[in-house]
C-alpha cells in the first residue's frame, strides 16, 4: 500500500501551503492580468493560458490575509477545476514534498476564520507546519457566511 | 462504459433507429394505411431484434420479437391499426431505450422488465382480430384525423375526427360488405380500428387482386364525422385529410428513406476542429495588427491571402456546427401527442421552418425551454374540445411553430390559438404574491402585466399537473434563453391564444464585436445589440443631455434614450473623452434602446466568445471574454445584463421610493408618456396617458346638469363628467368656461368618463416616478415633470367624484 503522497508547495503571506500534485496543471511566473470590474476582490483577474482564458484569484484576499504589497508579482499555480482551470496567485513556489500519509492531521485549533474552512489538515515538518490547501474551497466564491466574518 | 466498439456501433445506430421509429409511429396514425411507413416500421423492428440477438441482448431480442409479429400482422392487413397499438408500440421505444441505456451504462440490459409488453403484443394479436382478412374496409375509422397529434377519449364510441372509409367504388369480391362489426372487435380499447391496407393495394381505385384485404379506394371524399358503426360503405378521406395536416412528423413518403451522402462524425472532434478555427481567427487577427506597420509586399500580400483563407475556414467549420432546429422539433410530435393525450385536448401540431439552421450548443440549450413552452401552451393556453367547440372553434386547438432568420438571429415563435391569457388574471396573481407594486402594476401595459409570467415564483395554474403548473417554469425558461443572449417575449390575444417570441443569436462563437474604452479598460459589444454610434461634441454633449429625475437621458431624433455611463456601471474610474465629447453607443436588448457613454470608441473586430469561469458567471454585466490581437483579454458585455442593470440604477436613483419599487425593475421602466395640463388659472398637473383614451373639446353649451352631476352625450352613451379643478383645487375660484370646454375622457370597459380640465399643456415622455404619496382627494402624489414638482391625478377619486361605478378598477384606492 503507497502511504505516501506528493505535494506541491508554495508560500502566502507566512503560511506554508500545499496541494495535491494531481490537481496542479502548472506553475507559471507573473502574468499580465485583466482586471474585471464588479467581480468579487479575491478575483484578481484574468489571464491568458496558450489561448484559453483563465479566472485568476488571490490567494491572500482568499484566505483573508494581509493583501499583497505594491508592485507584486505574484507566482501563479494553475489547478484543475470542474469548470476549467483556475489560476492561484501565491507569493513564492516551493518544492515537491513527499509526505506519509500517517503525518497527516486535522488543522490546528490556533488557526481560525476563513483560512480554517479552506485548509483540510496539516503535516508537521521538520521545522514547521505545512498546511494542506483546499483546492476545490479555495477557488470557489468566498460564501456569505465567510464574508460576513471579521477577517 | 463499455468500450466493445460493436456494442457501441450498434447503440449509436439504434438510437437513431428508435427516434426514427418514434416518428414514424406518431406519422402512422395520422396516416394508418400508409405502408411505406409500416415498411419502415417493420424494417426498424426486425434490425433491432437481429443485431441484438447477435449480440445476445434477450430481452431486447425477445421484445423486439413479439413486436414484430405484431407488425407483420399489420403488414399484412391481417389486424387494423389503432391507437392501443400505437400506444404499445411507443411504449416499445420507451422501453427499448431503457434497456440501451443500461447497456451502454453498464454493458448489461438490466433490470428492465420487458414481460408486459410482451404480454400485451400478444393481446393484440389475438385472434379478435379478422382470422379472415375479409372485413377489411367497410368501416373504417382514422383516429385522430386533422391532427398530427390528437387524442380521442377511449371508450366512446364515435370519436369526433371518425372518418369512416369505405371501399365504395370497389366492386371488387370479398369485402366491400363486411358489416363493421367484426372490425372494432379487434381493438382492445378503442372502437375506432383503421385499416391498413395491405401492401398490395396502393392507393388507387380498388385493383381488388387480393382476397384478404379490403381495397379500400381513398378518395378525396370528404367525410363527415360519422360514427364507426355506421355501415354506409361510402366515403374516404382519412388518408387525404390525415395527409392535408399531416405535419408533426415527417412527410410519410419523400425525404425519408433517402439515402444521404453524409459521414458521420464525432461531436468532439467537431468541437476540437471549432476551438481551432477559433484559435486561428485570433492568430489571424494578430498577424493583422503587426502587419499594419510593416510595408514588405510579400509579406503583406501573405498575410492578406492567411486573412481571407482564416475566414472562409470560419465560416465553413461553422456550418458544420450549424443544425436544423429539426433536431429539436423532430421530438415534438410525440410530446404532443401524449400531453393532449393527458390532458384530453386535441392539438394539431404545425411546423415551419423546420430546416432553419441553428449552432449546435444553442440547439441543445433551446431544446427544454421550447419542451415547456410547448407543454405550457397545451396544458395552459388550449381549452377542453367541449370548451372550444362552445365558443365557436374548432375542436382541435392549432398549435404553430415557427422559425426563420431574422437580422442575425433566430427568431422561434409558438403560436397557440387558445384562450390566450388573461391580463387581469395575472395581475391578481401578481398582486397576491407580492411580486409587484400597486403603484407599478398601475403603470404598466396589458402587455407587460401578461409578460408577468416570467417572473420567479409565478404561477396561476389553479391546480399543479403533471405537466405545469409548479411556478419553476417559465422564469426557468427565460433565464435559459437569456444565458445563450436571446429574449423571450409573450403576447396575447384574450379569447384567441398567445404567441411566444424567442430571439436568439445565431451562434455563440465567433461574432463582430465593437471595442470600446471606459476606465482605461477595453471592452467588446457585439454588433448583433448595436444600433448606431452617436458623437456629440463638447458644446453639444452639456446642452443635449437633459436630466430627468437624475437620470440622463438624450433627445434621439425625437426619442428620448436613457443614458447609461459604462465607467460609472463598472465602478472604474471615469476618465471621460479626452476632448470632452461624449461617445454613445445605442445599443439595443430586449426591444428598449439605450445609450452606453463610452470613453472611446476603437474598432470592429470579429472575436473569438469564451465563457467566463465559474467563479465570475454572476456577473451580469459581462457576457463572456475574449483575446485580442495583443494577446490582452477583454471582457465582453452582455447588453441585456447591461440595460437591467441600468434600469436597476435608475430606480435606486429613486430617493424617496415608495420602497415598494422593487430591484428588478425593467428598462421598460424609464419611458412613460405624460399628459401635462392646466388646472385653474396657473395649477399644472401631470396623468399618464395610458389612462387617457380620447382628448376631446365640446362645446360648453353640450354640457348637461341632473341632480349637481355634469354629463354629456357622447358617442352614443352618456358620459359623466367631474371637474378637475373643483376636486383638486375647491378653495380656488372656478376658471369659467369658455365656450369650448377641454375634456380628458378615460375609458374602462366601454364606460366613458370625462374628466374636465382647464387646458392641455404638454405630452411628453418622461419616466413618472410618484415621489411622495398624498392623502388629498383628486391626487396620488408628487413626480417631477418637465423639471417641475407637479402633481399626478388620481383618476379613482375623479371617477369615483361622479357617481360612476366602474368595473374592475385597479388603483388601489
Amino acid at each position: 500500500m503507497d502511504n505516501a503522497r506528493q505535494l506541491c508547495t508554495f508560500f502566502v503571506d507566512d503560511l506554508l501551503l500545499s496541494l495535491e500534485v494531481e490537481r496542479v496543471l502548472e506553475v507559471l511566473r507573473p502574468q499580465e492580468m485583466t482586471r474585471v470590474p464588479l467581480a468579487s476582490e479575491v478575483v484578481s483577474g484574468l489571464i491568458n493560458l496558450r489561448g484559453q482564458i483563465v479566472t485568476a484569484v488571490c490567494l491572500r484576499r482568499r484566505l483573508k490575509l494581509p493583501p499583497p504589497p505594491d508592485g507584486w508579482k505574484p507566482m501563479n499555480i494553475v489547478v484543475r477545476a470542474e469548470g476549467g482551470p483556475v489560476a492561484l496567485l501565491v507569493d513564492e513556489i516551493g518544492d515537491v514534498l513527499e509526505v506519509e500519509d500517517a503525518a497527516f492531521e486535522r488543522p490546528p485549533e490556533t488557526l481560525h476564520g476563513p483560512a480554517r474552512e479552506m485548509i483540510r489538515g496539516v503535516y508537521k515538518l521538520k521545522e514547521r507546519l505545512m498546511m494542506v490547501l483546499d483546492a476545490d474551497k479555495a477557488i470557489a466564491l468566498p460564501t456569505a457566511a465567510e464574508r460576513s466574518s471579521a477577517a | 462504459m463499455v468500450n466493445d466498439e460493436v456494442v457501441n456501433e450498434f447503440l449509436l445506430e439504434s438510437y437513431e433507429n428508435l427516434d426514427r421509429l418514434e416518428r414514424d409511429l406518431v406519422a402512422l396514425e395520422a396516416t394508418p394505411r400508409d405502408k411505406e411507413i409500416l415498411s419502415s416500421i417493420f424494417r426498424t423492428v426486425h434490425t433491432i431484434k437481429g443485431t441484438s440477438s447477435f449480440l445476445a441482448f434477450e430481452r431486447i431480442e425477445k421484445v423486439s420479437h413479439a413486436a414484430e409479429s405484431l407488425l407483420a400482422m399489420l403488414r399484412d392487413g391481417t389486424l387494423n391499426f389503432n391507437r392501443a397499438i400505437g400506444n404499445s408500440l411507443l411504449a416499445l421505444v420507451d422501453t427499448l431505450r431503457r434497456l440501451m441505456a443500461n447497456v451502454e451504462s453498464t454493458g448489461a440490459e438490466g433490470e428492465v422488465s420487458v414481460d408486459e409488453l410482451i404480454a400485451m403484443f400478444g393481446r393484440l394479436r389475438a385472434p379478435l382480430a379478422v382470422a379472415q382478412p375479409a372485413p377489411v374496409a367497410t368501416p373504417e375509422s382514422v383516429p385522430a384525423p386533422e391532427a398530427a397529434v390528437a387524442s380521442a377519449p377511449p371508450a366512446e364510441t364515435p370519436a369526433p375526427p371518425a372518418v369512416v372509409a369505405a371501399p365504395v367504388t370497389t366492386t371488387a369480391p370479398a369485402a366491400s360488405v363486411q358489416p363493421p362489426a367484426t372490425v372494432p372487435t379487434v381493438v382492445v380499447e378503442e372502437p375506432l380500428p383503421a385499416v391498413i391496407p395491405p401492401p398490395a393495394a396502393a392507393p388507387a381505385p380498388v385493383a381488388v387482386q387480393l382476397p384478404p384485404p379490403a381495397p379500400v379506394v381513398p378518395s378525396p371524399v370528404s367525410i363527415p364525422a360519422a360514427p364507426v358503426a355506421a355501415p354506409a360503405p361510402v366515403a374516404s378521406p382519412p388518408p387525404v385529410v390525415a395527409q392535408e395536416h399531416a405535419e408533426g412528423g415527417d412527410e410519410p413518403k419523400g425525404g425519408r428513406s433517402l439515402a444521404d451522402s453524409t459521414v458521420r462524425v464525432d461531436v468532439t472532434v467537431l468541437d476540437r476542429l471549432m476551438n481551432l478555427v477559433g484559435e486561428l481567427v485570433l492568430a489571424r487577427n494578430q498577424i493583422l495588427q503587426h502587419t499594419v506597420t510593416q510595408t514588405d509586399p510579400s509579406l503583406l500580400a501573405t498575410s492578406q491571402r492567411i486573412n481571407a483563407l482564416t475566414t472562409e475556414l470560419q465560416e465553413g467549420v461553422m456550418k458544420t456546427r450549424m443544425q436544423p432546429i429539426d433536431n429539436v422539433w423532430s421530438k415534438f410530435p410525440r410530446v404532443v401527442r401524449d400531453v393532449s393525450g393527458s390532458l384530453e385536448k386535441q392539438v394539431k401540431l404545425e411546423m415551419e421552418g423546420r430546416e432553419t439552421e441553428l449552432d449546435k450548443t444553442i440547439i441543445e440549450a433551446i431544446r427544454d425551454p421550447l419542451t415547456h413552452l410547448l407543454r405550457n401552451a397545451i396544458d395552459h393556453g388550449i381549452e377542453r374540445p367541449d370548451v372550444r367547440v362552445a365558443a365557436g372553434k374548432p375542436a382541435a386547438g392549432r398549435l404553430q411553430l415557427r422559425a426563420y432568420h431574422e437580422g442575425g438571429q433566430v427568431n422561434i415563435e409558438i403560436v397557440d390559438d387558445g384562450a390566450g391569457i388573461s391580463a387581469e388574471k395575472i395581475k391578481r396573481k401578481a398582486l397576491e404574491k407580492g411580486l409587484v407594486s400597486p403603484e407599478r402594476i398601475a403603470r404598466m401595459s396589458d402587455r407587460d402585466i401578461v409578460n408577468l409570467i416570467f417572473m420567479p415564483g409565478f404561477s396561476t395554474a389553479e391546480k399543479v399537473t403533471n405537466v405545469s403548473g409548479r411556478g419553476v417554469g417559465m422564469d426557468v425558461v427565460k433565464t435559459n434563453i437569456e444565458k445563450i443572449g436571446g429574449t423571450v417575449d409573450v403576447h396575447s390575444r384574450p379569447g384567441n391564444g398567445s404567441t411566444f417570441k424567442l430571439k436568439i443569436p445565431l451562434t455563440l462563437a465567433i461574432v463582430p464585436a465593437l471595442m470600446v474604452g471606459a476606465g482605461g479598460d477595453r471592452f467588446a459589444i457585439p454588433q448583433v445589440s448595436l444600433l448606431e454610434l452617436v458623437r456629440l461634441e463638447r458644446e453639444d454633449a452639456a446642452r443635449s443631455v437633459e436630466f430627468v429625475q437624475g437620470v440622463p437621458v438624450y433627445r434621439l431624433r425625437g426619442n428620448l434614450l436613457p443614458l447609461v455611463y459604462l465607467s460609472r456601471e463598472l465602478s472604474l474610474p471615469e476618465a471621460g473623452d479626452p476632448e470632452g465629447a461624449l461617445n454613445v453607443v445605442v445599443l439595443q436588448a430586449d426591444g428598449t434602446p439605450f445609450g452606453l457613454v463610452v470613453d472611446e470608441i476603437r474598432d470592429t473586430e470579429e472575436i473569438v466568445v469564451k465563457p467566463l469561469g465559474k467563479l465570475l458567471s454572476g456577473l451580469s454585466a459581462f457576457a463572456g471574454a475574449t483575446i485580442m490581437g495583443d494577446g490582452r483579454v477583454a471582457l465582453i458585455l452582455d447588453v441585456l445584463g447591461l440595460s437591467q442593470r441600468a434600469g436597476i440604477a435608475a430606480s435606486l436613483r429613486d430617493s424617496l421610493g415608495s420602497g415598494a419599487e422593487e430591484a428588478s425593475s425593467v428598462a421598460d421602466e424609464v419611458r412613460q408618456t405624460v399628459l401635462v395640463f392646466r388646472v385653474g388659472a396657473s395649477g399644472r398637473m401631470a396623468l399618464p396617458l395610458s389612462e387617457v383614451a380620447r382628448l376631446e373639446e365640446i362645446p360648453a353649451d353640450s354640457i348637461e346638469s341632473l341632480s349637481g352631476r355634469q354629463f354629456v352625450q357622447y358617442r352614443g352613451g352618456v358620459m359623466p363628467l367631474a371637474q378637475v379643478s373643483r376636486i383638486v383645487a375647491p378653495d380656488q375660484p372656478a376658471v369659467a368656461w369658455g365656450e369650448r370646454i377641454h375634456i380628458v375622457v378615460h375609458a374602462r370597459d366601454g364606460i366613458n368618463v370625462g374628466l374636465v380640465v382647464d387646458g392641455i399643456l404638454d405630452i411628453v415622455e418622461e419616466p413618472l416616478r410618484i415621489q411622495t404619496e398624498m392623502s388629498r382627494p383628486g391626487v396620488v402624489g408628487c413626480a417631477v415633470v418637465q423639471g417641475r414638482v407637479t402633481e399626478v391625478l388620481s383618476v379613482a377619486d375623479l371617477v369615483a367624484s361622479t357617481g360612476a361605478r366602474l368595473p374592475n378598477h385597479s388603483e388601489a384606492a
